[in-house]
């Protein structure tokens, strides 16, 4: 209970924050929890309230234009972006060439097959085709960030060829 | 494996001193052949009415039983239970066909500190072949039987044990709120004595033992990002080695313990470094488009493997840690990946991808054979004992991912399933510092 209004409080002051800056660079932070061998350090718990949406994001809320799309489908072991994307990343491209100051972050995923650390690298790959595209249409680099999960998180948990292709994704987090 | 076995295994869990609530159950699920045969009667138990902290005879039967190298005699068979040398009816033993028997006590000293004596015994020759008196505190006790496994182990194979080692490996929880929980656990080899060494609501990867088994490398998200961190066992505490923007992944120690080497995609696309840690000075070794990552040293520390895609798909590559040509060593199938070489250097584990299946093989270097030793769909990350003779690895289970071993030859297979949740990227430690 205590958490949860902390947890208010920090939203309410990272909003008012955000709205006053016009855009966010607070990143979330993790909780983390140190324990040395012999016993328990003691719980650092830290706990962010994610990123504050920053003003004038409307045009992203209408559930009819191509920028309501915000996952990006790969095929295995690729990161081409295919043919059916490619309204969406033009759409958001322009988004961000008429707002220089939003800055979105593209997180790419993978499937679980194969090794972690190489569907690390994958992950980032798909990141950045998408970022390329993004720039290539004009959005400027600073305003695209990357960030690879690798497999490590996964939406669907099933080990099929539909959690497959529903892991194999970039998401888009304005 | 008969049921009364498994059934002794599983009682063995139940046994003893209270545990932790997440200890890593073991199932042996595979039969062997050419093993040797051994007896090992339970230790004689003189202290207070309770039971001993620790029993012997099955931590150490279920020790040598995992080896692949050993048939343990099920304690009901036993036909007599010896303390001492001159008790052994040999004649009733050779008849069983019986060709070694451990013997024991276990005392409990006035000061709270235990005594351990144990005989190891070659029935045909009516010999003493070790003898021992080992003294330890509560908390040395299950390590002291993990010792006496490694004795024997030695004695009659020739090969330095490796059941008084640790593994590290990553757990995941399910939070009811739908987030997760990773932990960054090490226990002993045979997942007893867990403890959690670092946790968070972020993913955490590829633990990575120092040479010396006191610190820990491996990567957290923390920071909604991979970074490299270095964690001293000991203390808990730690340092951020490597947090640049893109990739920090796939941390190795070289055997000497002075440098790391990692993934880095910071200059574009990810490429292996060499951490020099005194300075934390980066060499670049690799330079290709590709994805180049999971590096692993040769254990003479002139090599390393890495995994690359610069040939079209996943495939293992080789090179100088001075730099210089990149040789492969993969050519069969489609995906060959995480490479980790053997102790001795002959031979390397590696994930084998082939129509929807993940396997792990071993790359044998006097062939370039890969022979696979699992059989399931996804396994991943295996890493070998420091004796060479087994390779723990990842696979799925019915909660997700849960620990499997199998002998270096392939012959014995088991499995560790943590009871809540999943349990991933096993790194077995290297061996211990010898015990005073």
């Amino acid at each position: 209970m205590k958490t949860r209004l902390f947890l208010i409080v920090l939203l309410t002051v990272l909003l008012g924050a955000c709205s006053s800056t016009g855009g966010s660079k607070q990143q979330p932070s993790a909780s983390v929890d140190d324990r040395s061998g012999a016993g328990d350090n003691g719980d650092v718990n830290t706990y962010g309230a994610g990123e504050g949406s920053g003003a004038g994001m409307s045009e992203l809320d209408d559930p009819n234009s191509p920028l309501s799309t915000r996952i990006i489908y790969f095929e295995y072991d690729s990161s081409d972006i295919q043919e059916r994307y490619r309204d969406v990343v033009e759409a958001h491209a322009n988004y961000l060439v008429n707002n220089p100051n939003v800055v979105v972050a593209l997180e790419g995923h993978a499937d679980e097959r194969g090794s972690r650390e190489y569907n690390l690298a994958l992950g980032e790959r798909r990141a950045l085709a998408v970022k390329r595209q993004m720039t290539l249409l004009g959005a400027a680099a600073s305003q695209v960030r990357t960030v690879s999960y690798g497999e490590e998180r996964p939406v669907e948990s099933g080990h099929d060829d539909y959690s497959w292709g529903q892991n194999r994704r970039v998401e888009l987090v304005y | 494996m008969t049921m009364r076995s498994l059934l002794i295994l599983l009682l063995a869990l139940y046994i003893g001193p209270l545990f932790a609530a997440d200890e890593l159950e073991i199932i042996i699920d595979r039969g062997v052949e050419n093993t040797l045969p051994i007896a090992i009667v339970p230790f004689n138990w003189s202290g207070a009415p309770e039971m001993p902290p620790v029993e012997f005879a099955l931590t150490i039967g279920n020790d040598l039983q995992r080896s692949g190298r050993f048939a343990v005699m099920e304690e009901a068979d036993l036909p007599q239970r010896p303390v001492q040398f001159q008790e052994v009816n040999f004649r009733d033993w050779r008849l069983l066909g019986m060709e070694n028997i451990v013997l024991g006590a276990l005392k409990a000293l006035p000061d709270g500190t235990f005594e351990v004596e144990f005989r190891l015994i070659d029935v045909y020759r009516g010999a003493q072949i070790a003898g021992f008196r080992i003294p330890a505190t509560a908390k040395q006790i299950r390590r002291t039987a993990h010792r006496i496994s490694d004795i024997i182990f030695e004695r009659l194979t020739g090969i330095r044990g490796a059941f008084d080692t640790r593994i590290a490996y990553v757990t995941v929880r399910n939070n009811d709120d739908g987030s997760k929980r990773y932990q960054m656990q090490i226990a002993d080899a045979d997942g007893f004595n867990s403890q959690v060494l670092m946790e968070s609501s972020e993913p955490l990867m590829s633990p990575a033992w120092s040479p010396d088994g006191r610190q820990l490398a491996y990567v957290s998200f923390e920071s909604r990002n991979s970074s490299i961190f270095i964690q001293d066992i000991i203390t808990g505490e730690r340092t951020r080695v490597a947090g640049f923007s893109g990739i920090n992944s796939a941390p190795a120690w070289s055997p000497d313990g002075t440098r790391l080497a990692m993934t880095l995609s910071r200059e574009g696309d990810p490429e292996i470094y060499i951490m020099h840690l005194a300075t934390r000075n980066l060499e670049r070794l690799t330079h290709d488009r590709g994805i180049d990552t999971e590096p692993a040293w040769s254990p003479d520390g002139q090599k390393i493997a890495f995994t690359s895609d610069r040939g079209g798909n996943p495939q293992i590559y080789e090179m100088s840690t001075n730099g210089g040509r990149t040789e492969r060593l993969t050519f069969v199938g489609v995906y060959n990946a995480r490479p980790r070489y053997s102790p001795d250097g002959n031979s390397m584990s590696l994930v084998h991808g082939q129509d929807n299946t993940y396997r792990i093989g071993i790359l044998d270097f006097r062939t370039s054979d890969i022979t696979l030793l699992t059989g399931a769909r996804l396994d991943e990350s295996p890493s070998f004992a420091p004796n060479g003779s087994m390779i723990m690895y990842a696979t799925t289970g019915r909660q997700g991912s849960e620990l499997a071993a199998v002998s270096a030859d392939g012959s014995v297979h088991q499995r560790l399933a943590l009871q809540v949740g999943e349990v991933r990227e096993p790194a077995w430690g290297p061996f211990p510092p010898e015990m005073p």
